[in-house]
């Protein structure tokens, strides 16, 4: 099983050259740490920056620059700042080849929710919304399950939406998964985890072709 | 050379009144108009509509209108990071409607451009898209929104002269721009007012003719709302 790290890390795989990537808040934000050196990768946020870079030595920290999560960030030589607007250009229109964002919910249809639990907790869609209904290249980065065990893989989503059929590619802590023709489809399973307990943890129709490889981290 | 310059923020907002519809630039606290928030708090004006893409944080940003219950309504993308924020919204007292952020920032763009709506494929099948008009446009479905209607715009700027030509830094630029004469009366705030002639027109981001009114701010306390550092060693 992996840890928060270890997913980023599979998902960092994906990451190729001459990429424009947007990273999303949580376990996305951790990918940037795991991505090859010898690539050329470009991380955008959607708060205005292309370009980002690690977090700045302590005393150097600028509150004029931060990342979509409110982190101080640093820019790395040839990064640029834009206004909001803009930046969903980069998203509405495309031009960002990877979306890597986190999920409550996601269905065998690719249905993604992620922003509200009605009467419970609204901290709103942020880009989510923008990001899911343009980007080609989505993959949902979360855990398997939620904290009181229920699977976040279903067959429809029970919270609100964020975006319909959009979820094309998922990695958990315990396997890597293709959403499409209306299932979820086995690749891969994380070191140490069973078929069967992915197949125990996953709500909506598994499908599971042949022998399923143990993922590769390094 | 239009002079924009206004001697303080008392007469900058000049003509602000309760149950005004008001655009408030920034992203989380980053360029956040600081100045125009405080005089905000001091006139006790309520009943107000702000769109703004969060909500501050209980202590800071639009969290001090939040605390003296002068907003009406909220029209924001995120409002994760303010507790009072979410309890009047869970109680009712405070009326939100969420808006995607691309979709925000487009609705501030139309507005100052002259565009009544545009379509954008963010929110279909999701609840942001109930009552509106779709559409289908090669194959993809899309939602009809609006652009704004505002009052007064209130955004910070880095440096600015008294043309009201604006120049923002880094990421402190965000929703800024785009709400620079998207309302009636743009009021702009900046940390440092230069003499004309002194920014290089080449690189001006907001060209003055989309300000009304020009300030430089008392006093920028610029929080930083999530101070994430690396060792030297590593």
């Amino acid at each position: 099983m992996l840890d928060k790290n270890g997913i980023a890390k599979r998902i960092a795989k994906e990451v190729k050259d001459g990429y424009y990537v947007n990273l999303g808040i949580g376990i996305p934000t951790l990918v940037a740490n795991f991505v090859r050196e010898d690539i050329e990768v470009e991380f955008q946020s959607e708060n205005g920056v292309l370009g980002m870079g690690p977090f700045p030595f302590e005393g150097e920290e600028d509150a004029d620059i931060i990342n979509a999560g409110k982190q101080t960030i640093t820019t790395l030589p040839g990064a640029s700042f834009f206004d909001s607007a803009t930046s969903f250009s980069m998203i509405r229109g495309k031009h960002v080849h990877l979306t890597i964002l986190g999920a409550m919910e996601v269905a065998q249809n690719g249905d993604i929710a992620n922003w509200k639990i009605p009467g419970k907790m609204v901290k709103g869609m942020g880009g989510a919304m923008d990001l899911v209904a343009s980007a080609e290249n989505i993959i949902v980065a979360m855990m398997h399950t939620n904290k009181r065990g229920e699977s976040k893989l279903l067959k429809e989503c029970s919270l609100p939406l964020t975006g319909v059929g959009c979820v094309k590619k998922i990695v958990t802590n315990l396997a890597v998964l293709d959403v499409k023709d209306g299932a979820f489809h086995l690749l891969e399973r994380a070191p140490g985890v069973t078929v069967e307990q992915i197949k125990e943890a996953t709500e909506g129709e598994l499908i599971v072709n042949g022998e399923i490889p143990e993922m590769q981290l390094s | 050379m239009i002079n924009k310059v206004v001697k303080n923020v008392s007469e900058a907002l000049q003509g602000v009144e309760s149950g005004m519809t008001l655009m408030l630039g920034g992203f989380g606290l980053c360029g956040i108009p600081e100045n125009a928030i405080a005089e905000l708090v001091r006139l006790k004006v309520n009943n107000l509509t702000c769109i703004s893409n969060n909500a501050g944080v209980d202590d800071f940003g639009l969290g001090l209108l939040l605390q003296e219950k002068q907003i009406k309504k909220m029209i924001s993308s995120y409002v994760g990071e303010n507790d009072e924020f979410e309890r009047q919204m869970l109680s009712g007292e405070l009326e939100v409607e969420l808006t995607p952020q691309g979709t925000l920032a487009e609705k501030c763009r139309a507005a100052q451009a002259g565009f009544p709506a545009f379509y954008t494929p963010a929110g279909y099948g999701t609840e942001v898209a109930k009552g509106k008009e779709t559409r289908d446009f090669n194959g993809k479905m899309h939602v009809l929104e609006k652009a704004f209607e505002a009052d007064f715009s209130f955004v910070k700027a880095w440096k600015g002269d008294a043309a009201g030509n604006l120049i923002f830094k880094g990421t402190s630029r965000n929703f800024n721009p785009n709400m620079c004469g998207a309302a009636t009366i743009t009021v702009a705030e900046v940390e440092e007012l230069v003499p004309v002639g002194e920014l290089d027109p080449n690189e001006i981001h907001i060209p003055g003719i989309f300000v009304q009114r020009i300030f430089q701010g008392e006093h920028y306390e610029k929080r930083i709302e999530q101070r994430t550092v690396r060792s030297r060693e590593a």
